[in-house]
């Protein structure tokens, strides 16, 4: 690291292998005015698990649009405003009392950026991948996930195009809440799966 | 190929490092390499096939103790390198140190697809067993259900097998298929009531 003498650069290395393909890619014109910056504030800003929320608040108060959320996805997410990229083949998965579903990527990080935003690191690292599959329920009980004894538990791991979402189950003592009050509730960790409501 | 990141079922990694909530960016650079491999993946045109398997060919030791996004900077480097869009030697020298990039890759081009499968081979219900098969390049199919069988839960729509795609310009199409397993079968340890699904392309799968 500045081995010429100058400028010691107060960066660690990996973000100086950032800097030399950026300044690589800049000086060959590939990298468009404030891409970088209008892409980095559309899933710091606009993208994340509010959305999602929204769409299990009107599940919640709404039968017709949850019988179209779990028949076609994608479609009634669309209803809402949401769609694009890592969202265009939408299954929504239902907990019960007897049953609770929980997401994963096994092989690399797929989630459904549109309803959830970007995955947190947890989701994308070695532990959660290798575990949630194999002991699932060992895994959940860790992560403060209490279930039911007897509960079946339903892992999806989504190694093809569909991307899911876990719709949870409404809490009790919540039927005079507003929609808006109700998607308050409702955690990006319940729609992964990894949390009850 | 049999690559490190084929993780379901690995043992030994230890807790999970949860958090309920972070920014989408902890870090400026991983917001930058983000958009450095949609540069580059953009200006290549590379399939999702493609993009993954840079992923995949970083060396064991690299994947395991680099972050998300340093991945992300490796296979954005090393397909920027693949294609000709820079040398390794320019990014060594502007970083000023070593910039490992992900190894070669194993399988050959494929040139001849075969013909897409239009109609799905097996519906809801249907008992289906996975190939017990080691392809050399990218593949979707995870080697924890490899020779196991389970049942259809759905038929999904028709989608470019990744296998195909991130080997060159060929592509084939085929169903896709969502496929339940017994935890109890998959890993021999007598747990109850646990079922994993794999959402599975045609090819990877037959019949019992």
């Amino acid at each position: 690291m500045s081995a010429d003498g100058h400028h010691p650069a107060p960066m660690s290395p990996v973000e100086q292998r950032v800097a030399a393909l950026e300044a690589l890619l800049t000086e060959r014109g590939l990298v468009p005015e404030g891409f970088i910056d209008e892409i980095t504030r559309r899933y710091e800003s606009e993208i994340g698990p509010m959305n999602g929320a929204k769409v299990v608040a009107r599940a919640w108060v709404d039968p017709g649009y949850k019988r179209r959320l779990l028949a076609e996805g994608a479609a009634a997410i669309a209803e809402l405003g949401f769609g694009g990229a890592e969202g265009e083949h939408m299954v929504v998965v239902e907990n019960t009392p007897a049953v609770h579903n929980v997401i994963v990527c096994t092989l690399c990080s797929c989630y459904p950026w549109p309803v959830l935003g970007l995955p947190p690191a947890w989701y994308k690292d070695p532990p959660y991948r290798a575990r949630m599959v194999r002991e699932p329920r060992a895994l959940l009980a860790e992560m403060g996930c209490q279930l039911p004894g007897d509960a079946e538990i339903r892992v999806w791991d989504s190694s093809a195009e569909v991307r899911y979402l876990v719709l949870p189950e409404r809490p009790a003592g919540t039927e005079g809440m507003t929609e808006a009050q109700l998607a308050g509730l409702v955690t990006r960790d319940s729609m992964i799966g990894v949390a009850r409501l | 190929m049999d690559g490190i990141h084929d993780l379901g079922g690995r043992q030994g990694f230890g807790p999970v490092g949860h958090s309920p909530a972070e920014p989408a960016f902890p870090y400026r650079w991983e917001a930058v390499a983000r958009a450095l491999l949609m540069v580059v993946a953009g200006t290549v045109e590379a399939s999702g096939g493609e993009f993954r398997h840079s992923i995949e060919r970083m060396e064991p030791g690299h994947y395991l103790t680099s972050s998300y996004y340093e991945h992300w900077l490796t296979a954005a480097a090393t397909l920027a390198v693949e294609h000709g869009l820079v040398t390794h030697s320019e990014l060594e020298a502007r970083a000023g140190g070593r910039f490992p990039l992900s190894g070669p890759v194993l399988a050959p081009p494929v040139a001849d697809a075969g013909p897409d499968v239009g109609e799905p081979r097996f519906g809801p219900g249907d008992r289906v067993r996975v190939r017990e098969w080691h392809p050399p390049g990218h593949t979707r199919c995870p080697g924890y259900v490899r020779g196991k069988a389970g049942v259809v839960v759905r038929a999904d729509g028709i989608y470019s097998v990744p296998d195909v795609e991130a080997h060159g310009a060929a592509r084939r199409h085929e169903p896709t298929y969502s496929v339940r397993f017994d935890a109890a079968d998959l890993w021999g340890d007598g747990q109850r009531g646990v079922f994993v699904h794999v959402d599975l392309w045609d090819s990877y799968l037959e019949r019992p």
